[in-house]
């Protein structure tokens, strides 16, 4: 089924000049596997098209179950020469969270001795 | 059997499926198990908080930016217990700020809040012993310290503090050596030479390690004051004076080196700007992070109770990740950390521990950063209301640009954005909404020609009555011409630095 990376993961983005950089970090361990099959580097330049003008390059952190995106050349010339509204990127985290992925619907399915199904 | 009550993992995952954005997401809205319960090991050990015998050191992040909350290192100071008090002030733009109040008067170029902050506390920090660690020095540690003296020598004291400098980072006025003897000090990205915009250098800085301020510390000083030293040096030197770790002890330096980026940025490691559970996280006074440390270079990530905040696996996997570049080659001036080695535990109770960090030896370059004068830019906003909002933004937008044209003016970039429909995220924010109550329109032009970026300051404010209906917002007069300072960051070898530093201790 299709979700929302928002529903199975959070994130962190900032700065360092002209590029934004996005760490993606999977809810639980066996989220891991999907954001790092579903989430590359050729999917995140794809949904930041015309946003981001450079290479975007991918990270792997197992460790930390994230991953690191680097968007080049998307920052308007970056921090103080942008006109951006966001000339450090920091909304970067939830634009990344936008895109829609597939998901084996077991992954979604509440285990035992997981707490209720939130209401809404 | 575990008692999930008891668990912080629980705690979160409870509290977020109960009513954060990210739960709210609409259909589909999973239900997650945001981490691995913590073992009975990890659980035994937090209960344990104070290892038996083993000396724990608590160096605890009071700034994460000039600008940042005063009161929070006050109450690093005074809640409970820290051995040294890291204060970092010092963003890229920063020092070509500094550099410019230095200009103007020869006193200045440094952070002036925190010579504020030091004559509060200062009684606080003698009765404690807690020793402080900032770069607030900017581009005039000396200055800063001077002024220091000024409002410290009006106090009195069981003793006089003891304050350092670390000097050397500044290499303004080198480049000229450095450009005879072959630096050629390229842009990092570009590849292009220093000599490019050498007439426009505003400031250069290098980027300093731990073992001048680990000198410091030995000299006996209470207050360190730095220029451009590294953010995270601030919280591994003391780490470095108080455990022994040789300058080639990698792994140690690198563990240190990954407490630093936690500490950083204040209260982004303790729940500040935290996308999880941010509804729930009390963020009036809240605590900043504290890294204990042991001298295995294991640590754990805490903060003081009765304060808000909160520190869990979440809130520190988010700051691992900020600003990070390649996680296996974090560069910093003393080791190369690899970020993709780091263990965390959540061991509940704004507690959790970071083991198992690997470095690599340093490389025999030092980062430099360096600002030019790049131009200007203005960027001025007008508020459209309801109805029709977004299309009198647009409409006003197409006025502007016309009118510019008419007066035959252009620009090396102008850029209109719509806040209020999709300033931020663009086109993934979907098609502006029919009905918006108001739209904020922000347009912002960039030239080498200051009288350009001057003209366009006049035509903002002509919209108000020769423009599109319900406009508001322009309360605050023209917009701004501001200088564009553009960053340059290069290296340079490290023994042309290293030779320069200087560490010297005065009482005050």
């Amino acid at each position: 089924m299709k979700v929302r990376l928002l529903e199975i993961a959070f994130a962190r983005s900032g700065d360092k000049g002209d590029t934004a950089n996005i760490g993606l970090i999977a809810f639980r361990p066996s989220l891991y596997p999907v954001l790092v099959q579903e989430v590359t580097a050729e999917r995140v330049k794809q949904h930041f098209d015309g946003i981001c003008h450079g290479e975007v390059e991918r990270f792997e952190l197992p460790n930390l179950r994230a991953l690191n995106f680097l968007l080049h050349n998307s920052l308007g010339g970056g921090g103080t020469v942008s006109l951006m509204l966001d000339a450090q990127g920091k909304t970067f985290s939830t634009a990344l969270l936008r895109m829609e992925i597939d998901i084996p619907t077991e992954l979604l399915e509440p285990r035992q001795g997981d707490p209720p199904r939130p209401i809404g | 059997m575990r008692k999930p009550i008891d668990q912080p993992a629980w705690r979160f995952w409870r509290t977020g499926s109960a009513s954060s954005s990210l739960f709210e997401a609409g259909a589909g809205a999973a239900v997650l198990d945001p981490v691995e319960s913590p073992g009975p090991e990890e659980r035994l050990e937090a209960e344990d908080a104070g290892p038996r015998g083993e000396r724990v050191v608590r160096v605890g992040s009071g700034q994460g930016f000039w600008g940042d909350w005063q009161e929070a290192p006050k109450l690093q100071v005074r809640t409970g217990s820290i051995d040294y008090l890291m204060l970092d002030y010092l963003a890229e733009i920063t020092m070509s700020i500094m550099q410019k109040q230095r200009e103007r008067s020869p006193d200045a170029g440094y952070a002036r809040d925190f010579v504020q902050l030091i004559e509060g506390l200062i009684p606080d920090l003698m009765a404690s012993g807690v020793r402080v660690i900032s770069n607030a020095g900017g581009v005039n540690p000396a200055g800063c310290r001077e002024a220091l003296r000024l409002v410290l020598e009006r106090i009195d004291l069981p003793r006089r503090p003891r304050v350092a400098i670390v000097c050397g980072d500044d290499l303004m006025g080198d480049l000229d050596e450095l450009a005879a003897s072959g630096h050629e000090l390229r842009h990092m990205e570009t590849g292009e030479p220093l000599s490019t915009v050498r007439d426009r250098v505003a400031s250069a800085n290098a980027y300093l390690g731990a073992e001048p301020i680990v000198r410091a510390l030995e000299q006996g000083a209470d207050i360190v004051i730095t220029g451009r030293s590294t953010d995270t040096a601030l919280t591994y030197a003391p780490l470095i004076h108080e455990f022994g770790w040789s300058a080639e002890d990698w792994d140690l330096l690198a563990a240190g080196v990954v407490a630093g980026h936690i500490n950083e940025c204040g209260c982004q490691a303790a729940g500040g700007n935290s996308l999880v559970d941010w509804r729930q996280i009390d963020l009036i006074v809240p605590g900043y992070p504290i890294i204990e440390a042991k001298g295995d270079g294991s640590f754990v990530v805490t903060k003081h109770p009765g304060l808000g905040g909160r520190v869990t696996w979440a809130t520190v996997t988010e700051q691992l990740v900020y600003e990070m570049g390649d996680p296996e080659e974090y560069i910093t001036p003393d080791v190369i950390a690899d970020f993709s080695t780091i263990r965390l535990r959540d061991l509940g109770g704004d507690r959790v521990r970071v083991d198992g960090v690997e470095g690599r030896p340093r490389t025999d370059k030092l980062k430099v950063s360096i600002a030019y004068h790049d131009g200007y830019k203005a960027i001025g906003t007008l508020t459209y209301a309801w109805p029709d909002a977004f299309e009198k933004a647009e409409r006003a937008d197409e006025i502007l640009r016309g009118r510019l044209t008419y007066l035959g003016l252009e620009f090396d970039e102008i850029r209109t954005e719509y806040v209020g429909a999709g300033a931020c995220h663009g086109h993934l924010a979907g098609p502006p909404l029919e009905d918006l109550p108001e739209v904020m329109l922000r347009i912002g032009v960039r030239d080498s020609d200051r009288n350009a970026v001057a003209a366009f300051t006049r035509e903002m404010a002509p919209l108000i009555l020769a423009g599109p209906p319900t406009v508001t917002g322009f309360a605050g007069g023209r917009p701004r011409v501001q200088d564009v300072v553009a960053y340059w960051p290069a290296l340079i070898d490290r023994r042309f630095v290293e030779n320069k530093i200087t560490v010297e201790t005065q009482e005050l």
